[in-house]
């Protein structure tokens, strides 16, 4: 009721902007919408969704597969935490996205550069939360599964990472939240496609509610895919979040 | 005399089940946590660990379980000397330690488990003891689904499952609530009775330690040493509910007190 | 890690990275990457330059200016949804929804309506820091233990008096955090809007660079927005750790 309520006050303000209007680049809410709709007809929001997705799904997947791999690594190993926290811990804090013209000047302007773009963007939050992770696995159970003697190999597959998989989970969602700004702004800087060309090119002959629908259709996509993250993870391995909420 | 007083190394039953010789424990930094701990553990009994907060109780019980090194000294068991956690020992933790995504059942046959024994095998040994702890029915649910107590029960039954000679129990009832607690002391009792096993048990409750121990060992505050060995005089087949009112257990939780009252402060 | 018996600090593992990069960098592996040691000759060259003094102060205004604007709006408001669940059940859909949104996708809309200036970068840098200040914030008045706010109650605080002398103060780890989290995402706030506009300050100079390839002048740069956005950092999680002992009061 009160999101309905909520959702509703943002969008009649929105209207209510658009209308008056307070800037001819600020098209109403009900004139976005109708853009939206006939580019979802003629075809071309779904094709530019599709090839915005290319580069991010390819991104997390290797962030996902490099990153939590790392993470774990070096929360078991001391050796390798000793190697690389440090690293980790500046370009968390880094501008990353400062690296993209380096990428364009090595890599082109294609493929490549838009997915390494995505990567820079993820796999720090990644890598660190699987380490935080692993870290924070409780001590008794750890000491549980000692004094019942299981060894090393038993304790990391079936206590530390099953104990670990909710906070390596929030480093993804973290991780995918970042990939889709990455994947934007690779389409924004690097060279215009998908979803970044409907906006830039629909700036440039300001047409703006065509701008705007394809903005809002990008937050739309990243609330739908963080959602669905979420819902993996409450299936996969959370069974005390199961059916309780 | 109601409650006799032993001396500080206590003639030593024949072949005790756990004894401790010299252990001492010095943390990294310089905090020393145990001085020369020498005790002997028998056979068949449950013997309490009782001592101010703070003072090395739980380290102690951990040295004994193989999970923490002593700094000197050493810990024989069934005269084979410890050098990490073992079979014939099994640890019940204050805080229970379960696995929260990992059913009652599983939970239970965690230890089995972990030692390779087949599921069905292990299902059947786990259905077993959680019958035995008295959670009939609950085989399916969650740590999260369970009260404070029932899970306390299920690391019991886990700890049952493994069939060790040794139980290693650290402030198992602590986390649970007053009359909980008072159900799981007479069930601690009979468990003792029945199953012939030695029992370690470490408390900060006086009351608590009088009651399921047939030996209470009062360490000193840190570093700690062994303070005195008291054997209650209760005879341990009187209905559950007389020892409360019995003058030898009044008798030594007074005794015991007069003895770690010097340590509060 | 310890080597030979001593125990050699974390941080000495940069040293290590620094000698290897210096090494692929010499044996010409990728142009990507340059020797360590030449980037560093570029760094003094061009640290004096006119040229990135004024990209430095633009650059220190607009992040200066986003932030202080993202953390008056940002912790009030988030401190006070905390404590309104009216306001809370309006705002935190919205929160929620932007603290991970692809935000660079709404740096156009900025440029749109505000131009290609100044402006657009410091409402970049709102933009990207508001969301996780407020939502920290919130957190921190809602976890206010209510025996505190009993208290409060029983000698008979009014509910500003309540919000203003309990919560905001029981609130301040979580409100630190936030800021501070803000603060960093502010730094990547104020590059992107850079980059995106990119006739003014560093989004300017990476420009230049980038169309003449100089690889060298790029990784210098960046050495320089790197180790700023760390000494931010490391700054603000001191201030968190002075500030920790306020947590022990909630419980």
């Amino acid at each position: 009721m009160m999101r309905l309520a909520s959702v509703a006050l943002v969008l009649g303000a929105w209207e209510w902007a658009g209308r008056k209007p307070v800037s001819p680049a600020f098209p109403a809410f009900s004139e976005t919408m109708a853009a939206a709709w006939a580019m979802l007809l003629d075809g071309s929001l779904p094709a530019a969704v599709g090839i915005t997705l290319a580069p991010l799904v390819l991104g997390i997947a290797i962030s996902a597969l490099l990153g939590i791999a790392a993470g774990v690594a070096m929360g078991l190993s001391s050796k390798a935490e000793w190697l690389g926290v440090p690293v980790f811990i500046v370009l968390q804090a880094a501008p990353l996205a400062a690296l993209i013209p380096l990428l364009v000047l090595a890599y082109g302007v294609g493929l490549t550069s838009k997915v390494m773009t995505v990567c820079i963007m993820a796999v720090p939050v990644i890598v660190l939360n699987s380490f935080k992770a692993i870290r924070h696995t409780p001590v008794s159970m750890v000491e549980m599964g000692r004094a019942f003697l299981g060894s090393r190999r038993q304790l990391i597959a079936k206590i530390i990472l099953p104990a670990a998989s909710p906070i390596i989970f929030a480093g993804l969602r973290l991780g995918l939240a970042a990939g889709f700004i990455g994947a934007v702004l690779a389409e924004l800087l690097i060279s215009p496609t998908g979803i970044g060309d409907l906006i830039t090119y629909n700036q440039s002959i300001a047409d703006y509610p065509k701008m705007f629908a394809a903005i809002a259709t990008v937050i739309l996509l990243s609330v739908l895919f963080i959602g669905a993250l979420d819902r993996v993870e409450a299936t996969l391995f959370r069974p005390e979040k199961r059916g309780t909420r | 005399m109601t409650a006799a007083i032993l001396p500080l190394a206590p003639a030593p039953a024949p072949e005790p089940m756990v004894s401790v010789r010299g252990i001492t424990k010095t943390y990294p930094g310089g905090v020393e946590a145990l001085s020369g701990i020498d005790l002997d553990f028998p056979r068949g009994e449950l013997t309490a660990l009782l001592g101010p907060s703070g003072c090395g109780k739980t380290t102690l019980l951990k040295i004994i379980a193989g999970l923490l090194p002593a700094t000197k000294g050493e810990v024989l068991v069934d005269g084979r000397k410890v050098s990490g956690p073992g079979p014939e020992r099994a640890f019940v933790f204050q805080d229970f330690a379960l696995l929260p995504w990992a059913t009652v059942l599983r939970n239970v046959a965690f230890g089995l488990e972990l030692r390779g024994v087949a599921r069905s095998e292990r299902e059947a040994i786990a259905e077993r003891h959680v019958a035995e702890v008295g959670l009939k029915g609950f085989e399916k649910r969650y740590p999260h689904e369970l009260s404070g107590g029932m899970r306390q029960r299920v690391g019991l039954a886990r700890a049952l499952a493994v069939n060790a000679e040794v139980l290693l129990m650290d402030e198992p009832f602590s986390a649970v609530d007053e009359q909980t607690r008072r159900k799981f002391q007479e069930d601690l009792l009979s468990l003792v009775a029945n199953q012939r096993k030695t029992f370690l048990f470490v408390t900060h409750s006086i009351e608590e330690a009088v009651y399921v121990a047939s030996r209470v060992v009062l360490l000193s505050r840190r570093p700690s040493r062994v303070s005195q060995v008291i054997a209650p005089d209760i005879a341990r087949d009187m209905a559950p509910d007389r020892i409360r009112r019995h003058p030898a257990y009044l008798d030594a939780v007074e005794s015991i007190w007069q003895g770690l009252k010097q340590y509060v402060d | 890690m310890t080597l030979f018996g001593r125990r050699i600090p974390m941080s000495a593992s940069l040293l290590l990275w620094a000698a290897l990069w210096e090494i692929v960098g010499r044996a010409h592996l990728t142009i990507l990457i340059p020797p360590l040691t030449e980037v560093f000759a570029r760094l003094a060259e061009i640290v004096p330059t006119e040229g990135f003094a004024e990209s430095l102060a633009l650059t220190a205004r607009a992040y200066l200016l986003g932030s202080t604007i993202a953390i008056g709006v940002g912790v009030p408001l988030g401190a006070l949804m905390g404590r309104v669940p009216l306001l809370d059940r309006l705002l935190l859909p919205w929160v929620n929804v932007f603290v991970s949104a692809p935000l660079s996708a709404l740096v156009p809309v900025i440029m749109a309506l505000f131009g290609f200036g100044e402006t657009t970068i410091v409402l970049t840098v709102v933009l990207f820091a508001i969301w996780i200040i407020m939502l920290d914030s919130r957190a921190g008045t809602l976890h206010v233990s209510p025996s505190l706010d009993e208290m409060a109650k029983s000698y008979g605080a009014t509910p500003l008096q309540a919000f203003l002398k309990i919560h905001l103060w029981a609130a301040l780890p979580e409100i630190l955090a936030g800021v501070r989290l803000g603060l960093i995402r502010a730094v990547k706030g104020v590059i992107i809007g850079q980059l995106l506009v990119s006739v003014v300050g560093f989004g300017h100079l990476f420009e230049i660079y980038s169309s003449n390839f100089l690889m060298q002048h790029m990784w210098a740069l960046l050495l320089v927005l790197f180790a700023l956005a760390f000494a931010i950092d490391a700054v603000f999680a001191w201030l968190e750790r002075r500030f920790d002992y306020f947590a022990a009061a909630r419980q």
